[in-house]
């Protein structure tokens, strides 16, 4: 099966540093089960009496936010004073424009015609002719899209964050893979930039780096850079302890074992870090376009503000295509470096055919001057296509999307609604913290209190608890989806090629393709931002769990069918047990993603953080509040993923007890 | 079609449409202009557009600039003056503390005067529903009619649906101090706002929202506006306290005060340039439509060449 877009984990990603227990032996707590049902009965209970009482409320200015507000306005002040500002940010800004420059100026002398054969080539020296083949026909669909100029910009820049990512991200990777202090010490930073949405910190960043492509450029890295510290971290854990230990017995120093063992024996996994940050920067591309970072985000929002879900579909398309051919070319390219070495007629004949590729390419403009610009005639966008489709759904579909909407919102999301928010603060806070003891003794107690008083710190509450609840639901909603669609496509591999497509599809496509559709169909609710947080989070949740009951060993399965399973017990004693560690993974993985859609969710009735984010995006004075809800954003992400994690562990050990 | 005129207008949105052909007919303008492109910032959304297009057009064809779009968030544009990384912005919405900050303190950007155009921000409902229940447009009889506004996001109270972030909102406010029994949901967005209007429009469903003028949507959805209490000078002063309709915008252009300083035919056009609400619409509505921001603009121009005779008179 292929690797696609999310890694396939082979130890773990999770973000904590309460990684899934390997051993440590079982806590013996089965009684588990009856204190959740208590906390429960008490919370409700509590409710009841104390609905409404006490309240906090939200967004005034207070100490926090008014010195966050002070921070950002003074920042960029003294530009031309500053020796920060002239001896560090200024150079910085001033390559990354130049880099940015140059690479738009490379790909217009090549032409489509040449950066066409150049990408086949590139893909059929470092990972065969399908590659290529794939190659091709992607970049050839940039210009039957309409949309060459815009894709190549977008490449560029995502090219050049990319090679920033690996040139910070292996060095700091091996680092932490080599000692676990400085990974406890960068895990909760690499948590941060994960979630803390970029519009919070965008308008800071293009008053260090200016407006255009390099706030772009760096926006893009501070969130694509993660994946491949965290999986070149894992890859070099992951070394086989033997392996080290032979090479040191031998006399290796560590640098030896380092680059002699270590380094090369975790390339497949470093190179999944790599697959992952391309799509994050990619994910990245429209709001690169916030700050006038040109490329095909600029399409996407052009199209959003006059409601063409067409044209926005349209360059949502380019960016998928262009995900789909970096994952699979740099993934087959990293298969090949394990097997056999090609032999040395055949690397021959694969340069000798890039090289003509790449100048035939180049050269082809100059023999035909009809070769240097695509030809308008044979634009075929998607544009009216997906018009179509959309007002007939729109028109047609909206008496039922509308009552399924009412019926999940009085049933879901008010109750649970009313318990986070209408018990008192303090209640709310106090049973989060017994949560956390139950599932998991003092260390996700302590982390559930800590974050939520936070959250009242930075005047936030009433907004925390509206999120809260939606991340909840629609964590919870990608979970189940996860377990069932990833069981399939992990079983099948005939539903794994089916969905693979979709499921990169509905990673990479931007957010603002989809939300109008959503927003006919279920209107600006906060069932709408639950949708566009599951279509964004379930696919790697998917993955993840396909990837893990694909390793249940087939032995293990066999045996379980000998003695007579039928496929439920296969599935629901077997391999979802033995998949247990890495649908953990999926679970972390899904709550940061359904974290990192909060603001999305704001823009389509969400509410809650998400909004107050945008606010401060949106209206200057109100920057410290963005700030501050970003913050609070990242609190509730790790305050769920600690507790969530705690009670994945507990369950295995209580079932396996019995 | 619709394929080539999203590539054009991609084209024409990009960022070096310094057209080679069309700098000739600038004649002697063209010299003075210069030949450092002036950077017009771009927000995003179709009034805006408006002014782009026949501006941008105009610098290129009748004064024989260069031009650079450089698409941009609105608060984020402001930025561009100090590092001279923005010339000049077309639309400017109130923004008093931006004004304090980059005008008055800094002194990096000046006022180029209003763009005609009135931004008015209020509620609205539906025009089916004015139609139907007349007396809807007037606050006092919002209580009567709130059942009807009642949403699952709203509860037991009517649904105001709020919006767009961008722009000032007193509205939980005046809903607590004009006594209404409802509920201020935020939509999110001007796309939730539409698609919200759009919805309630083609299926006749109640909607009470919040919305602003001068926007191309109202060209084709039928809207009534909600009276309140009228707006007298500093009514809005005290936020807890507001219980007073929106003041009235005068939208105005914003500009780098050494580009100004620098004077020349661009300038001098940009500080005149002033039309009112039904230009700027047309010309929105065309770019909605699809058609490219340079056929929108030469169709209105062609329409209108007084105005455009006046702007350019030295």
């Amino acid at each position: 099966m292929s690797v696609g877009i999310v890694p396939p984990l082979a130890g773990s990603i999770a973000t904590g540093p309460e990684l899934p227990a390997s051993d440590g032996g079982p806590r013996r707590r089965p009684a588990v089960k009856w204190q959740l049902l208590g906390l429960a009965v008490v919370w409700i209970v509590l409710y009841k009496l104390l609905d409404g009482r006490w309240p906090l409320e939200s967004g005034q200015p207070e100490a926090a936010q008014s010195w966050l507000q002070d921070f950002a306005s003074s920042i960029g002040d003294n530009r031309l004073t500053n020796p920060l500002f002239i001896y560090i940010l200024n150079p910085i800004t001033n390559a990354l424009q130049a880099a940015y420059d140059g690479g738009v100026w490379i790909t217009q002398q090549l032409g489509w015609t040449g950066m066409t054969g150049l990408a086949a080539a590139v893909a059929l020296v470092f990972a065969g002719w399908r590659m290529a083949l794939l190659a091709f026909l992607g970049f050839l669909s940039f210009g039957i899209l309409g949309l060459w100029d815009q894709s190549m910009e977008t490449l560029v820049l995502v090219a050049i964050s990319v090679l920033l990512s690996v040139l910070i991200g292996i060095p700091l990777g091996v680092w932490a893979g080599l000692s676990p202090r400085f990974e406890r010490l960068l895990l909760p930073v690499l948590d941060t930039l994960q979630i803390m949405p970029s519009l919070a910190y965008l308008p800071i960043i293009s008053l260090f780096f200016l407006i255009g492509p390099p706030s772009g450029i760096i926006a893009t890295l501070i969130y694509a850079v993660p994946p491949v510290i965290r999986l070149t971290s894992v890859g070099i854990r992951e070394v086989a302890p033997e392996s080290v230990e032979a090479s040191r017995s031998l006399g290796a120093t560590a640098r030896q074992v380092l680059f002699g063992v270590q380094l090369p024996m975790s390339r497949r996994t470093r190179v999944v870090g790599v697959n992952q940050t391309v799509m994050a920067a990619l994910s990245m591309v429209t709001v690169a376009a916030l700050v006038a970072a040109p490329g095909l985000g600029q399409v996407v929002l052009n199209a959003l503000v006059v409601l063409n879900v067409g044209a926005a579909f349209n360059a949502g398309i380019a960016i998928v295509i262009l995900a789909i051919v970096l994952d699979r070319v740099i993934t087959a390219a990293s298969r090949r470096v394990g097997s056999a070495p090609p032999s040395r007629r055949s690397k021959t004949i694969s340069w000798g055919i890039a090289v003509a590729l790449v100048v035939v390419g180049a050269m082809l403009p100059a023999v035909l001057p009809a070769m240097a610009k695509w030809n308008v005639a044979y634009v075929y966008a998607f544009t009216d296509v997906v018009n179509t489709m959309s007002d007939w759904a729109k028109h047609n579909l909206y008496p039922i999307t509308t009552a399924f909407t009412e019926w999940f919102t009085s049933w879901f999301i008010n109750p649970i609604d009313a318990l986070f928010a209408g018990t008192p603060w303090f209640v709310t806070i106090a049973m989060w913290t017994a949560l956390g003891f139950i599932v998991g003794r003092f260390r996700p107690a302590a982390t559930a209190l800590f974050c939520l008083v936070g959250c009242v710190l930075l005047a936030l509450w009433p907004s925390s608890m509206a999120t809260l609840t939606q991340v909840i639901i629609a964590a919870a909603v990608t979970m189940v989806l996860g377990l069932i669609l990833g069981v399939w496509i992990g079983r099948s591999p005939w539903a794994d090629r089916l969905l693979r497509p979709i499921l990169d599809a509905g990673q990479v496509m931007p957010p603002f393709v989809y939300l109008i559709p959503c927003l006919f169909l279920f209107g600006p609710t906060r069932f709408t931002a639950i949708v566009a947080a599951v279509i964004y989070a379930a696919p790697a949740a998917i993955k993840i769990v396909g990837e893990g009951i694909d390793r249940v060993s087939s032995d293990t399965v066999e045996a379980a069918r000998s003695v007579g399973s039928t496929t439920v017990q296969e599935i629901v004693k077997v391999q979802l047990p033995m998949a247990r560690p890495i649908i953990l993974v999926a679970l972390n993985q899904g709550i940061i993603f359904v974290m990192s859609m909060v603001v999305i969710g704001g823009l389509v009735g969400g509410g809650g953080l998400g909004y107050d984010v945008i606010t401060g995006f949106a209206q200057e004075r109100f920057a410290g509040l963005g700030l501050a809800a970003g913050i609070a954003i990242v609190l509730l992400g790790v305050m769920l993923d600690r507790v969530s994690q705690s009670a994945g562990r507990v369950r295995r050990t209580s079932s396996d007890l019995g | 079609m619709a394929a080539a005129a999203l590539l054009l207008s991609a084209c024409a949105g990009s960022a070096n449409n310094a057209t080679s052909s069309s700098a000739g007919t600038g004649s002697a303008a063209a010299v003075s202009c210069g030949s450092t492109p002036i950077t017009i910032a771009k927000n995003a959304w179709t009034g805006y557009y408006a002014n782009v297009a026949v501006v941008d057009y105009i610098l290129r064809t009748n004064l024989g600039c260069t031009t650079k779009i450089s698409e941009i968030n609105e608060q984020v544009a402001w930025q561009g003056f100090p590092t001279g990384q923005v010339d000049v912005i077309l639309e400017n919405w109130g923004h008093d503390d931006l004004v304090k900050k980059y005008i008055t303190d800094q002194k990096v950007a000046v006022d180029l005067g209003p763009t005609g155009n009135q931004g008015i921000i209020g509620w609205y409902v539906p025009q089916w529903m004015a139609d139907k229940y007349p007396d809807i447009t007037d606050y006092k009889n919002l209580n009567k009619y709130a059942d009807l506004f009642k949403t699952s996001e709203s509860g037991d109270k009517g649904q105001l649906l709020d919006g767009d972030p961008s722009y000032v909102t007193n509205d939980v406010a005046l809903v607590k101090n004009l006594g209404l029994n409802y509920k201020v949901v935020t939509g999110g967005s001007e796309a939730a706002l539409i698609t919200a209007m759009q919805k309630a429009t083609d299926n006749k469903s109640p909607l009470l929202f919040y919305f602003y003028e001068p926007q191309y949507a109202l060209a084709t959805i039928k809207v009534a506006r909600v009276s309140l209490p009228p707006y007298t000078a500093g009514c809005d002063t005290d936020p807890a306290k507001v219980a007073c309709d929106y003041p009235p915008y005068t939208l105005n252009k914003i500009a780098r005060a050494k580009w100004v300083d620098a004077g020349g035919p661009a300038v001098n056009f940009i500080k005149k340039f002033n039309w009112t609400n039904d230009d700027q619409n047309k010309v929105a509505a065309d770019i909605a439509a699809g058609k490219s921001y340079d056929d929108a603009a030469k169709a209105w121009i062609a329409a209108n060449p007084d105005k455009v005779k006046a702007w350019l008179a030295s």
